[in-house]
């Protein structure tokens, strides 16, 4: 069934593992990225938010996985409208221009996440105006226009891993091991809040999944995690541990992180406005984070297993070992 | 006061009525729940003649529409102040082939408003006319609530020939005169009150769905309100209030009295469901009723107020079982009667200990009872002189055979007498543990509607304070003693009845309600008796064998096996008050050569060994046998326990209220495994509890758990099969008492007995219990049993007790394991047990041991300081609270706290 994808969005720690992944199940491999990664498929430079260059890169190919995304906690609204909405609309269009395809929407579970707890719960429909901040309306957006895309000749799907780690991981690891070595890392609430996350090699293979079995997953939005919920302030802890770093100590109250994170958003959003002063891109907190990490969200994997027919193979013990 | 009040006959405000034909509309479509295809409107003559416009929820077209002839016809009244959206869910759960015809009766719902009020015969004769419109045709079970139920009744009176049987639903057809009655309706009839309650209010109509607890939601309470949006449209509503006939001489009390009495010769199946937390019908009408139907079938929904099947909705599909299975002949399940019959066969074929005393051996001691200033003895033929004399008695104070008698006596001399004299006449024994505590006790013995109750006077105070209905019989050192009762026999010569059916009721049991309310147990004479012969055949009880009974349900079966017993000096509802220096003395006193002690009482017993002299060690060493039963009894208790009691066995009978024993066990014996406990030999740590091999007479099934953890159908014995234990045997409970759902369900299939508990047989045929079928976690990878994971993680180093509770959705359930350090890190909170926040998280080692250890995949492991147990056993931990504190504290900042704290802490 292999036959030639494109991976967008390739040079982040899953876009890579998923590349590698398929080349490994015998695709023929393009990625495209805005700057040359130096990997080992053939690689297609260019920006999402270029339709020239999307349509150049999609045509072609059997298969897109479309990875690249704006995921930034802050930032201006046009630019996450801008790449993760129309980009992922000029992927569409490029696939039909070229007669159909495969479309793997790699989507998130905050797009349907309205800031309570989830516990066990399954892949609700993404809400763009419910979803809190602009990352998750955007995705929310994206995967809306994906999944109406879904037809006979373009067969889409959207998977939506939730909090994605491994070696290398800049985004989770990377930041909570930062932060904790400058002693600076803090846990909002008690940190008893049960949290999904998911091992990168796991998110990789459930997307290939979610590909190779598109003629049963396409039409429908599939959350992925480990299926192992931990207390997150256990994750941060056992994460800390296995990269070297003291584990917080700090507890914020989730009233005031909810406060800072309002503060933060309002410096940030004037950082952009006024010239002279230097923008935040990556703020300690925002409210959309405060709630992230206060409340639980845990989900239910039942369904997605036995669509993907997928299990994860790397437990988060596994995983721990291996950063 | 401006204007004289208007009397109670009189309408009000009738100037202000308008035109008998206002428009009514019909309901919309967005009620919840309501179809709005059953909706119809349906013209009939009322019964002055005059056509009348009738709104129906009717089923009765669709199945006519769909080609589906009709088996039986439900029709269903509503009382005062609903309509026929009460019944939306009998509509909707309706079987293939069954009509129901839910009325909205004239002048109320969405029916016509008649303008004038109508009386019980005018309601009676116009339901008549609308079946008669409907063509309605047999068989038809009326279905009724509240002032619906004479309307109902009424109507079947007058329709033998359709009728095939009543479901009623808190009504009443009786209204004493004397009796204040419903003290609430009364309330609201006061003329001054009537007309703004009922009328110019919508307070009455809205009151109606207010009283459940919790509430209804807002929509349906609303759906109820909507036919009533006016006072035009509430004429009706204050009319019916004033149609009950409270006093002699009303126009309707005839018509009432006529139906009452009626209903005594109404051969038709009856069942009455029952919601007794009802503030208008209360458990007088229950009992009225049952006078009335004595074959009735009861199904009480303990938690249910005045509209039951809204607070109890799984009663609807009660309420279709019984009638699927009582009405037009349709298959009751032939191989279950048979099962049933055989059942009865078998019974009929077992050993049984008649329930009297045993006075063969008239002059040896029968009861000692210590605790007082000096110990009180009686022998046999005392005993057996005193039950006679104590049995005329009570036959003198009006107990006949049948009747239940509430028994309120501490245990001793004076219970033992008071129930073998219960048992002498026949009647009925209920019992209740004060270890369920005042409000749960109170509840168990007002549902089992006792004619009598005999107790010490702060007990009858207690029976008084929680509303346990029957007449009082007061035994105590201040009123009339059980001597003074003997002697009122004397002079009463009526014969005491012989030849007794050992088929009729002996006793009311109760569960301890540790997952629910209290569920009364009937056994059946019989029953009894086999329960006594099998504790005598499995344990070996010999001639001349004496006993201590420190276990209420043991203590009482000494004088019908003609075994001693010693009461020791202990609060026997209270387990842990048995010191070793108590326990030397009762076997000191009597000989004894057997122990009967719960768990509480015997750890108490270890705990206290150390005040003992040379000479009561000495006294120790003799009982030959310590039976300890009430909760899974660890076999490092029985070990200590062999420490202070050197010459005795131990045996830890398995069973529960219903069924008792099933299976029985030596866990110190050598080669014997259980899981619970630690540091003893012989275990297989992961496996469960085991409870040994059932006892001879008694059958064990498993009916397998399915993903979800829902228990089969049908049985195996394979070995290794996890899933709920269910039982059979000569000594299982007649049925649960006015529970007919709840004992339909307990006994799949006939016959048997659903323990609630799980477990699986292993190769050599031993019972092994894994924990409570409700305590289950069933995850997204099958059922997870607590005990096997319990047992994995209770010999970590630093834990002194763990508990599995599952938290999440059913299906998709995480296992969290709740542990007791035996020190905690840290200056903590010791009093409360249920630690907030981080404090909640165990450290990172601990959590990382206890996840190695478990076997199964964990979400959290939490820490406590003590876990919260159940008040009746003080030994069970109750699962269901810890679940929800594990469940607060996983959920996060943005989750309200549900559950909070346990109150009840181990020991």
């Amino acid at each position: 069934m292999a036959g030639r994808v494109l991976v967008t969005g390739a040079s982040g720690m899953l876009g890579g593992a998923v590349a590698d992944l398929l080349a490994e199940h015998g695709w023929d491999v393009t990625v495209m990225q805005r700057r040359p990664a130096g990997g080992r498929h053939r690689e297609l430079l260019g920006d999402i938010r270029d339709a020239d260059a999307v349509r150049r890169a999609v045509t072609g190919q059997d298969a897109v996985v479309h990875l690249a995304a704006k995921v930034d906690v802050v930032g201006p609204w046009r630019d996450f409208v801008d790449i993760n909405v129309r980009g992922t609309r000029r992927v569409i269009e490029a696939l039909r221009a070229q007669g159909g395809g495969r479309l793997v929407q790699v989507s998130s579970p905050s797009v349907a996440h309205t800031g309570r707890s989830l516990a066990g719960a399954g892949a609700g429909p993404a809400t763009p105006m419910r979803a809190r901040g602009h990352y998750a309306r955007t995705k929310a957006a994206a995967e809306l226009f994906a999944l109406e895309a879904d037809s006979a000749e373009l067969r889409t799907t959207a998977v939506r891993p939730h909090l994605v780690w491994g070696p290398g991981d800049t985004q989770l690891v990377g930041r909570i091991a930062e932060r904790a070595r400058q002693g600076r890392l803090a846990l909002v609430g008690a940190g008893t809040a049960l949290v999904d996350t998911t091992y990168v090699d796991n998110a990789a293979t459930a997307l290939v999944a979610a590909l190779e079995r598109i003629e049963v997953a396409h039409g429908q939005a599939l959350v992925v995690t480990n299926g192992e919920p931990r207390p997150i302030g256990e994750l941060v802890g056992d994460i800390c541990r296995a990269v070297g770093a003291p584990a917080p100590r700090l507890h914020l109250p989730v009233p005031l992180a909810w406060g800072l994170g309002a503060a933060v958003e309002g410096a940030t959003a004037l950082s952009e406005r006024v010239p002279g002063v230097p923008t935040i891109t990556q703020p300690p907190m925002t409210r959309f984070l405060a709630e992230q990490l206060s409340t639980a969200h845990w989900f239910d994997q039942r369904h997605t297993r036995e669509v993907l027919d997928w299990r994860p193979a790397v437990t988060i013990d596994e995983g721990l070992t291996r950063l | 006061m401006p204007t004289p009040a208007p009397t109670p006959r009189q309408s009000v405000h009738d100037s202000a009525r308008r035109s008998a034909h206002e428009e009514v509309g019909l309901p919309p479509s967005t009620f919840p729940g309501l179809d709005r295809g059953w909706s119809r409107v349906v013209l009939a003559a009322d019964a002055g003649g005059l056509t009348r416009r009738w709104h129906l929820l009717d089923n009765g077209p669709a199945l006519e529409a769909a080609g589906v002839p009709v088996r039986g016809t439900v029709l269903a009244v509503h009382g005062n102040p609903t309509w026929a959206y009460l019944w939306r869910r009998v509509l909707e759960q309706a079987p293939p082939g069954w009509r129901v015809v839910a009325v909205d009766q004239l002048g109320m719902g969405w029916s016509e408003r008649p303008g004038r009020p109508r009386t019980l015969a005018q309601r009676v004769d116009d339901l008549a006319g609308l079946t008669d419109a409907l063509g309605l045709e047999g068989p038809v079970v009326a279905l009724a609530h509240d002032w619906g139920g004479p309307v109902a009744l009424g109507w079947a009176l007058a329709h033998p020939e359709l009728v095939a049987g009543v479901v009623l639903t808190n009504t009443a057809v009786h209204q004493p005169v004397e009796h204040a009655a419903p003290s609430v309706i009364r309330l609201a009839r006061a003329p001054v009150l009537l007309a703004q309650v009922c009328r110019t209010t919508p307070a009455f109509v809205r009151a109606t769905t207010a009283l459940s607890r919790p509430s209804l939601p807002r929509g349906v309470r609303d759906a109820f309100a909507a036919p009533y949006a006016s006072a035009h449209r509430r004429d009706a509503v204050a009319d019916f209030v004033r149609d009950i006939p409270f006093e002699d001489d009303h126009p309707s009390r005839a018509t009432l009295d006529q139906i009452a009495d009626g209903v005594r010769g109404l051969d038709v199946p009856a069942l009455l469901v029952w919601g007794p937390r009802d503030p208008v019908f209360s458990q007088r009408y229950l009992e009225d009723l049952l006078g009335r139907l004595p074959h009735a079938d009861v199904h009480v929904c303990p938690t249910a107020s005045h509209l039951v099947l809204e607070d109890s909705p799984e009663a609807v599909g009660v309420v279709w079982e019984w009638v699927q299975q009582h009405v037009s002949g349709e298959p009751a399940g032939p191989e279950g009667q048979g099962d049933r019959a055989s059942a009865v066969e078998r019974r009929h074929h077992v050993a049984t200990v008649p329930v009297a005393v045993d006075v063969s051996r008239p002059d040896e001691t029968a009861v000692v009872e210590l605790g007082g200033a000096r110990p009180r003895r009686v022998s046999f033929g005392e005993l057996g002189g005193r039950v006679e004399a104590l049995a005329r008695g009570l036959a003198a104070r009006g107990v006949r055979p049948g009747d239940r008698v509430a028994v309120l006596v501490p245990p001793g001399i004076d219970l033992t007498t008071v129930v073998y004299a219960v048992w002498r006449l026949g009647a009925v024994v209920v019992i209740a543990d004060a270890g369920l505590g005042l409000g749960r006790l109170g509840a168990a013995l007002r549902g089992a509607g006792p004619r009598h109750v005999i107790g010490i006077a702060p007990a009858l105070a207690l029976a008084a304070l929680t509303r346990v209905p029957g007449r009082r019989i007061r035994v105590d050192r201040s009123g009339s003693t059980l001597a003074d009762l003997a002697a009122e026999g004397l002079g009463h010569d009526a014969p005491l009845p012989e030849g007794l059916d050992e088929d009729a009721d002996g006793a009311v049991l109760f569960t301890s309600g540790a997952t629910g309310p209290p569920k009364g147990v009937v056994y059946t004479r019989r029953g009894l008796g086999a329960q006594v012969a099998l504790l005598r055949d499995t344990f070996g009880f010999g001639p001349g064998e004496r006993f201590v009974a420190a276990f209420a349900p043991f203590a009482l079966y000494g004088p019908a096996l003609g075994l001693t017993s010693a009461v020791p000096d202990m609060d026997v509802t209270a387990p842990h008050t048995l010191t070793a220096d108590g326990l030397a003395q009762a076997v000191e006193a009597v000989g004894a050569t057997m122990v009967f002690a719960a768990p509480a009482a015997l750890r108490n017993v270890v705990a206290t060994a150390g005040s003992l002299t040379t000479h009561q060690h000495e006294v120790l060493a003799g009982p030959r046998l310590v039976l300890s039963a009430g909760a899974p009894v660890p076999a490092s208790l029985l070990h200590e326990v062999r420490a202070v009691l050197t010459g005795a066995q131990t045996q830890t009978p398995y069973g529960m209220t219903e069924a008792l024993p099933v299976a029985t066990h030596d866990p110190t014996s050598p080669g014997e495994g259980s899981g619970q406990g630690s540091g003893s030999g012989g275990e297989q740590p992961g496996a469960g509890v085991c409870v040994g091999h059932p006892v001879p007479g008694v059958e064990v099934g498993i009916a397998a758990l399915d993903p979800l953890g829902v228990p089969a159908e049908d049985l195996q014995t394979s070995p290794g099969v996890v899933g709920e234990i269910v039982v059979r045997g000569p000594h299982v409970k007649d049925r649960y008492d006015r529970r007919w759902g709840t004992q339909r369900r307990s006994a799949r299939p006939v016959g048997w007995h659903r323990t609630g508990d799980v477990g699986r047989l292993d190769d050599q045929g031993r019972l092994w219990v894994e924990g409570r079928l409700a305590h289950v976690v069933p995850t997204a990878d099958g059922p997870v049993t607590p005990y096997p994971v319990e047992d994995r993680v209770r010999g970590l180093e630093g834990i002194t007790d763990v508990a599995v509770v599952g938290v999440g959705p059913v299906g998709t359930q995480l296992v969290v394991l709740v542990l007791v350090p035996t020190r905690r890190a840290g200056a903590l909170a010791r009093t409360t047990g249920a630690p907030r926040g981080a404090h909640a998280l165990a450290g990172p080692d601990l959590a990382a041991r206890a996840r190695a250890a478990a076997g199964v995949p964990v979400a959290a492991v939490l820490v406590r300081d003590w876990l919260p147990v159940d008040v009746r056993h003080a030994s069970k931990v109750d699962r269901t609270a810890l679940a929800h504190w594990a469940e607060a504290v996983l959920h996060g900042s943005r989750q309200r706290r549900r559950g909070g704290a346990p109150r009840t802490r181990s020991r």
